[in-house]
């Protein structure tokens, strides 16, 4: 009789070959921490010191953070926009979500059709007539142009829209026995109880416009407007030699939301099972 | 008898007229208003962006000449298309560009069942083949960049130290560069590929395995004859997305080669960029992108038509 579990020496070696393997993807992010660290002149030194022999990490976090790059700014910018788009989004997916399901009315299905096919629409045919647009409207170079651009993905209505599907319609009759409305039930019935289908979506979102370059790059100009994103890219651009100052930005810009990740990793990796895509 | 004869009578009695009708009127109202703002965007910001970009993609203007200057041409761009080098080299690169996406899923699957079944701390490896996901796409260019650095990166320098005298130069090189890009790609994706994949192993019962291994099944004859299929759902939805975002490459492109070297790692949204934003090309790049449009739809229509005759229970 086995009183305690016994190690199973062959799903330990597996563990053990695949921590290699694991390895490809462990490593490059370790160098750039390490280079982070160094003095240039000991980026490349080989066999890598992946333990810097001299330090040099308060200068160079210094030059990203103090210096004329201003991460600091770009992280609020990139807080903002980020949130705002998603607090944007979410509103307004849960509430197509809820007349989709919730509400009878007359043309109904037609209207979910023609947002089910706008879905084939890639963002990138959009890009050139909403530059025009936006530049006429004064809505270029704005970050309410941003978040207006990140609100209205459709995917967000797909996924909160099977959720509310899901959600009996007996709680909706019974409120409306007792004379509430539409909007008193989606306030105070659905989005308390969608609460798990919107925090997984809304986290998805906010890493999505978080880690978005390309809205921002076309639909920004201003350096003070600029997100992690073309902060970090505009820093690579003009310290094009300097590795240890690169590696710096680039810790800067990724390690807080891998942080954030790896608190919220379920959240994350239920809601990438559940809906798979991105956009 | 009585009772039954009392409900029929009941759901055929007319209803009353007046307050159904206003009870209608006030759904559809709500329903508008709750629907509104995402059918507003979707109209505002995918659909009639479409169609301008359509009726530009039949003109030769740009869009800082105004207006008034807009010169149609009928088919003119598309035709030019057709003898661009560099459109037509972003439209090939783009898709041997696609092969990534099955390298990458047939890894993440092979590492999908060893961390369903077979290892400890499951949970920290896809925390680990996740992490280039969640980081920027920017830093991760930058980073492989300076990693891949022909003369001095830690790539070549551990390939000089095992002996090999001249590495590739990787993303310097003309033929190099597509392959390195490719690499990346699969890098970036697979912990998604990977997660996608784990869940849908869970799916699978468990007595499925325990019957074949009654019946003497090999390991890989489980594999092919119960995963493998229970999987095409899976796959297919994998293969699509995977597709779809593949063929939209941008940031990864731009911060990583600029297209290059020699237009080596171009592609369509890439050129479409440069035409529009850089050439201020703005009626040619429309063509480009409804190139682009048309290439997707196709993916996205097989998807939805080719669903019911690849995917098998």
């Amino acid at each position: 009789m086995l009183l305690f579990k016994r190690i199973d020496w062959l799903k330990a070696i597996i563990t053990a070959v695949m921590a290699m393997v694991g390895m490809i993807f462990l490593l490059p992010f370790v160098w750039m921490v390490s280079a982070s660290l160094k003095p240039e002149a000991d980026v490349f030194n080989y066999p890598v010191e992946w333990i810097p022999t001299t330090w040099r990490a308060a200068f160079n976090y210094s030059s990203v953070w103090l210096g004329q790059a201003n991460f600091g700014l770009y992280y609020w910018n990139s807080m903002k926009v980020a949130l705002l788009t998603t607090v944007l989004s979410v509103l307004v997916s849960s509430m197509a979500a809820y007349g989709f399901t919730k509400i009878r009315f007359k043309g109904r299905s037609a209207m979910f059709l023609l947002i089910l096919a706008t879905y084939m629409i890639p963002v990138e045919a959009t890009l050139v007539p909403l530059f025009i647009l936006f530049r006429s409207v004064g809505l270029f170079d704005t970050h309410t142009g941003l978040i207006l651009l990140g609100g209205f993905s459709v995917l967000g209505t797909f996924l909160l829209r099977q959720f509310f599907a899901s959600i009996s319609d007996e709680f909706i009759e019974s409120a409306q026995i007792d004379g509430a409305g539409h909007i008193r039930i989606f306030v105070s019935i659905m989005l308390p109880l969608a609460r798990p289908a919107i925090a997984t979506y809304g986290i998805l979102r906010f890493i999505w416009t978080w880690n978005d370059f390309q809205t921002p790059f076309i639909f920004l100009s201003d350096r003070t407007l600029y997100t992690i994103q073309l902060g970090m890219n505009a820093f690579a651009d003009r310290n094009g030699a300097f590795y240890s100052l690169i590696m710096a930005a680039s810790v800067s810009a990724i390690v807080p939301l891998l942080i954030v990740f790896i608190i919220g990793q379920k959240h994350v990796i239920e809601g990438i099972s559940l809906g798979g895509v991105k956009g | 008898m009585d009772s039954v004869h009392h409900q029929v009578e009941r759901s055929t009695r007319p209803p009353r007229r007046r307050s159904i009708s206003r009870l209608r009127l006030r759904e559809t109202a709500m329903g508008l208003l709750f629907v509104g703002p995402m059918l507003l965007g979707v109209i505002v910001f995918l659909l009639m962006p479409l169609i301008f970009s359509f009726t530009l993609s039949f003109s030769n203007w740009s869009f800082i000449t105004g207006f008034d200057r807009i010169e149609f041409n009928g088919l003119d761009n598309y035709r030019n298309l057709l003898q661009d080098d560099v459109f037509l080299k972003s439209v090939v690169n783009n898709f041997v560009m696609l092969l990534a996406v099955p390298i990458g899923m047939a890894i993440a699957l092979v590492l999908a069942i060893i961390i369903n079944s077979r290892v400890y701390a499951s949970g920290a490896f896809k925390v680990i083949y996740f992490m280039p996901q969640i980081s920027s796409v920017v830093a991760v260019a930058v980073v492989w960049q300076v990693l891949f650095h022909p003369s001095v990166g830690p790539v070549n320098a551990f390939l000089m130290n095992l002996g090999i005298e001249h590495p590739p130069r990787w993303l310097a090189d003309t033929t190099f560069a597509l392959p390195s890009v490719m690499m990346l790609m699969i890098w970036i994706d697979l912990g998604v590929a990977l997660i996608i994949y784990i869940a849908g192993l869970k799916y699978i019962p468990a007595d499925l395995y325990e019957a074949a291994r009654i019946d003497g099944a090999s390991t890989f004859v489980q594999f092919r004859s119960i995963t493998l299929p229970l999987l095409t759902p899976t796959t297919f939805f994998l293969l699509i997305t995977g597709f779809i975002g593949n063929f939209k490459s941008f940031a990864l492109i731009k911060v990583l080669t600029e297209g290059g070297p020699a237009h080596s790692t171009s592609v369509i949204v890439y050129d479409m960029y440069q035409t529009a934003f850089v050439e201020l090309q703005t009626g040619y790049a429309s063509s480009m992108v409804m190139v682009l449009f048309l290439i997707l739809f196709a993916i996205t229509a097989l998807q939805w038509f080719g669903q019911k005759y690849w995917v098998k229970y």
